[in-house]
Formats: C-alpha cells, sequence, structure tokens
C-alpha cells in the first residue's frame, strides 16, 4: 500500500500529538484529529471493500455514506469521519473486511 | 403519564436550535438529540477544538450567522436536555404515543415523547460516474467539511464538479484556504446562469457572491468549464486525473482529489418511519413528508422542519424551527401572540421562490445516464454495477423502486440509499421513460443507520423527565 497523504492539514499543524497505531507502526495525529484526518493525512486508504477489494477513503464527512469504517484492532469497526481519535487507538486498514450483516 | 412526555427535537442545527428557543421562551424543556459531537448542523459545523481560526476565517459571508446561532445555542444549554452524538435510528410505538429508539455510546435506550421535531437536515445529492469509489473522490459537503471542522483539504491540488451554488463556494474555499484549484467542471450549460439575472432583482446579495466566487477564481487562473459530462477518474489507486467531455471536446486534467456533487437531498427517514405521508416534490426531484406552512406533518404530533422537509437553505431552516415550535405551542395550547407565524411564513416563501431561480440556474443533469457506462458502480455498500439494474430490470416487468431494490439490492447497503437512491430512481426512469416520480418513493427501513450487531431488547426506558 502506497505511503502517501491524501488530506493536507491547513492549520494545528502544531496542535499536540496524539500518537496511535496504524497496521501495527506507531504514529501520530493531533488533538481534535477524527480518526480519518489521522489516518489520511498519512495514507490513501482506509480499508479494502469486501466484494472487489478495492480500497475505500471515504465519501460524505458527515456520517451519511457509511464509506470510511475502519476495522480496529479488537475486532470493532468505527465511522471515520464522525469518531475523535484518541491516544493509543490501533487501527488495520489493509485488512479485507468479511462480509457482514447489518 | 402521558402529559409528562417531552417535546423530543432530532437535530442540533439551524432549524432545531431556532425551535428550541423558542420553546424554552415559553417554558418548555426539550430534549434535543443529534448524532454529531457539536451542535451547528452542516453549514455552521464546529471544530472539535479551537484550531485558532476566527469565524471569519472559518464561515467566510456567513460567518455572522454562524457566530449568531452558536451564541443562541450555548445560552440554551443549561435549559434544554441536549445529548450529543445520539443517532436517532428508529421511531416506534405509534399506535399508542410513540417513542424513539436512539444510541448513544453503545447504550440503547427509548425515549418516549408528547411532540416530535423532525430537523433532520439534508446530505450530498450524488451520482455515479466511472471510477467515483475511488481514494480522493469526495461530495463537495465532504471537501468543504474537511476545511471547515479538520482545517485540512482532501487533496493539494483539486477539480470540483456538479452543479448547484455550493460548487463554486467551495472551490473559491480550498483556493484561499491555499490548495491549488485545477477546474470548476460545471455540469450545467453556460446559458443557465442566466437565470441569475432575474435572481438579482429578489437576492441581490446571492447573486453578487456569486459572481464574486466566479471572478477570484477566473483571474486567479482556475479553469471553467460548463455543460460537462466526466468519463473517467484517473490513477490506479488514488485519484491522479479526470478526463471528460465538454463543449464537444474531451480534456484531461491532471489532480489529487475531486470534490463533487449536485445540490442536496433531504433526510426524511425518520419522517417516514413515524408513518408520514409523503409527496413528490419537483423542485427537490425527491419525495418529502406532506407538511403545513408551520411543518405540521400527517401525523399529528410529528412536525418536520428545515432541510429535511424540502431543501431550501440555512437561512429558511431558521425561519422553519421557530414556525415549527410555534406550531407546537399552539397545539399544546398555548396562545401564540401577534403576527409571527405570517410574518415568518411569508419570509419563508420568498427564500423558496429564489430556490425556483437557484434551481434553473443550477439545473440537476437530467440526462445524465446517457453517457454513464453499464460497469460504473452504483452502490457504493455492495458494489452494484448499473447494469446489474439493467438486467433486473429486465425486459420490462419492474417500473417500481422498491421491486428494484429487492431485486438487486440497490439502497439495501449500509447507506441505506443516501448515496445511491437519487441515482437508482434516475436509471429507473431512464429505462422505463417516465418521470423519477412514477417510479415511486423508496420506504426506509429501521435501523436508518447501522448499529452495533446483536444487542438485546431495550436496556434502558425512559418514560419521562
Ligand atoms: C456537507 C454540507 C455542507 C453545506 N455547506 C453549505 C454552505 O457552505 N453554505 C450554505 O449556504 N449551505 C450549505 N449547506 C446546506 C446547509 O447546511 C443547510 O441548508 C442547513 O444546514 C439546513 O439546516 P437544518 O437545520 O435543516 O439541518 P442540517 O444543518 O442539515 O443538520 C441536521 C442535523 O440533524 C442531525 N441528524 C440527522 N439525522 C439524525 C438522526 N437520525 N439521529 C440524530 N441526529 C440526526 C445531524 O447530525 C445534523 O446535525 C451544506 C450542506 C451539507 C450537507
Amino acid at each position: 500500500m502506497s505511503r502517501q497523504a491524501l488530506f493536507k492539514r491547513r492549520y494545528r499543524r502544531d496542535e499536540e500529538a496524539i500518537p496511535f497505531l496504524l497496521n501495527g507502526l506507531p504514529e501520530a495525529g493531533r488533538r481534535g484529529d477524527t480518526v480519518m484526518t489521522a489516518i489520511l493525512s498519512l495514507e490513501t486508504s482506509l480499508r479494502r471493500t469486501e466484494f472487489t477489494g478495492e480500497s475505500r477513503a471515504g465519501f460524505c464527512l458527515i456520517g451519511a455514506c457509511q464509506d470510511c469504517f475502519v476495522m480496529m484492532a479488537d475486532g470493532s469497526r468505527v465511522r471515520a469521519c464522525s469518531t475523535a481519535l484518541e491516544p493509543g487507538m490501533a487501527f488495520l486498514t489493509d485488512a479485507v473486511e468479511g462480509v457482514e450483516h447489518d | 403519564m402521558t402529559e409528562a412526555l417531552p417535546i423530543v427535537i432530532v437535530g442540533a442545527a439551524p432549524a432545531g436550535i431556532r425551535a428550541a428557543e423558542r420553546l424554552v421562551e415559553a417554558g418548555v424543556r426539550p430534549i434535543v438529540l443529534d448524532e454529531g459531537l457539536r451542535a451547528g448542523g452542516q453549514i455552521y459545523r464546529r471544530p472539535l477544538v479551537d484550531d485558532g481560526r476566527s469565524y471569519r476565517n472559518r464561515y467566510g459571508s456567513e460567518a455572522k450567522k454562524a457566530e449568531r446561532l452558536h451564541a443562541v445555542f450555548e445560552r440554551l444549554r443549561p435549559s434544554i436536555d441536549y445529548r450529543p452524538e445520539t443517532l436517532v435510528w428508529n421511531v416506534s410505538g405509534l399506535e399508542r404515543s410513540g417513542h424513539l429508539d436512539v444510541l448513544r455510546e453503545g447504550v440503547h435506550r427509548q425515549i418516549a415523547f408528547s411532540k416530535l421535531l423532525l430537523c433532520t437536515g439534508a446530505t450530498d445529492r450524488v451520482l455515479p460516474f466511472p471510477d467515483w469509489t475511488k481514494p480522493g473522490v469526495y461530495t463537495l459537503g465532504a471537501a468543504q467539511t474537511a476545511l471547515k471542522a479538520q482545517g485540512c483539504t482532501v487533496g493539494d491540488r483539486l477539480v470540483f464538479m456538479g452543479s448547484g451554488p455550493l460548487l463554486y463556494l467551495v472551490a473559491w474555499q480550498y483556493m484561499k484556504a491555499g490548495a491549488r484549484v485545477e477546474a470548476v467542471l460545471d455540469t450545467a450549460p453556460f446559458r443557465s446562469k442566466f437565470h441569475l439575472v432575474s435572481l438579482f432583482v429578489r437576492a441581490p446579495r446571492i447573486v453578487a457572491l456569486g459572481l464574486f466566487y466566479g471572478a477570484q477564481l477566473q483571474l486567479s487562473g482556475v479553469k471553467v468549464r460548463y455543460g460537462v459530462r466526466p468519463q473517467t477518474v484517473l490513477g490506479e489507486e488514488r485519484v491522479e486525473g479526470i478526463r471528460f467531455r465538454a463543449g464537444g471536446r474531451t480534456e484531461a486534467l491532471a489532480c489529487d482529489a475531486i470534490g463533487y456533487g449536485f445540490a442536496l437531498r433531504p433526510e426524511t427517514q425518520l419522517a417516514d418511519l413515524a408513518g408520514c405521508r409523503f409527496r413528490f416534490e419537483d423542485r427537490d426531484r425527491a419525495w418529502l413528508p406532506e407538511r403545513d406552512a408551520q411543518g405540521r406533518t400527517s401525523r399529528k404530533d410529528i412536525y418536520v422542519s428545515g432541510d429535511g422537509s424540502g431543501i431550501a437553505g440555512a437561512d429558511a431552516a431558521e425561519i422553519d424551527g421557530e414556525l415549527a415550535a410555534l406550531a407546537i405551542l399552539q397545539d399544546i395550547g398555548n396562545t401564540v401572540a401577534g403576527d409571527r407565524p405570517r410574518q415568518l411564513t411569508a419570509a419563508r416563501a420568498r427564500i423558496l421562490r429564489q430556490r425556483e431561480i437557484l434551481e434553473s440556474a443550477f439545473p440537476f443533469p437530467r440526462d445524465w445516464f446517457e453517457t454513464v457506462p453499464p460497469e460504473t458502480t452504483l452502490c457504493r455498500c455492495e458494489e452494484i454495477r448499473i447494469g446489474e439494474i439493467h438486467c433486473a430490470v429486465g425486459a420490462g416487468s419492474i417500473g417500481e423502486i422498491n421491486r428494484m431494490k429487492a431485486l438487486s439490492r440497490v439502497g439495501m447497503g449500509r447507506c441505506q440509499g443516501r448515496m445511491c437512491s437519487a441515482a437508482a430512481v434516475e436509471v429507473l426512469s431512464s429505462i422505463r421513460k417516465v418521470e423519477p416520480k412514477e417510479t415511486g418513493r423508496l420506504r426506509a427501513q429501521a435501523p436508518v443507520k447501522p448499529i452495533p450487531l446483536g444487542f438485546g431488547g431495550p436496556l434502558d426506558t425512559e418514560e419521562s423527565r
């Protein structure tokens, strides 16, 4: 997976660092980040889809499209656009999810 | 006990906040539920922490209104029962007095209400085109939300596409924030903009702002194209460009992100679950809960207000929220003095007339699916392609949207049709060669948004305050 940021920070660049794990590696976001901002300021993908395995990186950012679900290391999922980043969170963005029935 | 049941507002945004304000003035303490982390709604969305920007910097021409609405909300806080991060996923129990099923911090709860005011707003209206699921393609609203609430841009070199006032506004906001805006690709023909001349008489400020954004973009070298139809997103793992047709020519532009959209679609699922009667509104190309001038629906005790009852914008939503609160107060036996409801109704009607003209200046691309190939993904959630709809609709046996949903699964995914139903209706009506309203109305299903699997029955029943 490419390590190329999708988002570009314009403000809050010097805000306090919030440590988290991305695919097992230590990374840092900024205080006030959503999970989405923290991850996409580092790379281009939040997850792979269950059917075709294509990368997704969110779409609507207001909690409507449900495209930005991210797997946590404990197997739970969060909606990245509307979840605040907390210290110690651990995300897996290259796992292909199982088909799930909501 | 029925008399103790609270009045509940869903949505702490322009409509919901103004409604709460009016109720509090009359001595009522409403419960205000909102899924968001902070109150304000879409246009006046707030960051999670202060990022040093002024209101002027964050909200531009709407800074004063944003500041005013946030101040109203902060003042109201002690007088209302505000519950953020609370998803309302169902309305039920309507045979008796109704209640809401809500989820907050993983805890399921039921909240019974005496009156329910739905101020659920809107989301971007989108249509599919080849590779619109690629990382780096976002809605216009998403691009704006990233900037307003998170202080970041969704890329560094952008193309904006679509139709609607938000198109030029967001492009301009990105330019001001330091991003390189490559182009604005307007899907409407240039001649549609002449409608703005007649809008100028009624709403000079709106037109002047639009002209200002357009002029500044062009002066800064941003390419503007009209009558655009996209061909495909370029790039393997992420957006690297876009190829499109405009004015009989094919053009390709390099960019690392795309923001696009076609105005807004109202969020009406809860009104549907509450059993409200719907009608088709041509202006929004959408089904809306039937309402009177003040937001009373066909169901006693259920009220709707703001963009969720028909797209009219933030100013109208503030007016509309107050109107609905006045309706509720009248209906619980308070006398509403003076001329206020009539004045507000007239003000809202004026804005709706402006909206008609805006629709002509920024029209919906009705022929979209004439140029979108069948292998294009229609449903992002279940990854269903347009061609599969053609197959499901088959030899002409299906003409109704709910049948199409059952057979194709379009609209059954996690987004519950928010991102695909506008498109699904257009595809079906284009295959059947009928107007969208002839294809019927996609019925809402609970939960209106995904909730964690397998929680048991109600854990915490709240009968009254
Ligand atoms: C992303 C986006 C950006 C926009 N930007 C602009 C702009 O720059 N300029 C402009 O003039 N207009 C803009 N608009 C339009 C403008 O935001 C709306 O016209 C206005 O905010 C409408 O106010 P409202 O009170 O009807 O609802 P909204 O502001 O849409 O808010 C609805 C609220 O209801 C809540 N809600 C909805 N469903 C549920 C549920 N099931 N459970 C709990 N809570 C729920 C939401 O969390 C939200 O806070 C934008 C719209 C969007 C979607």
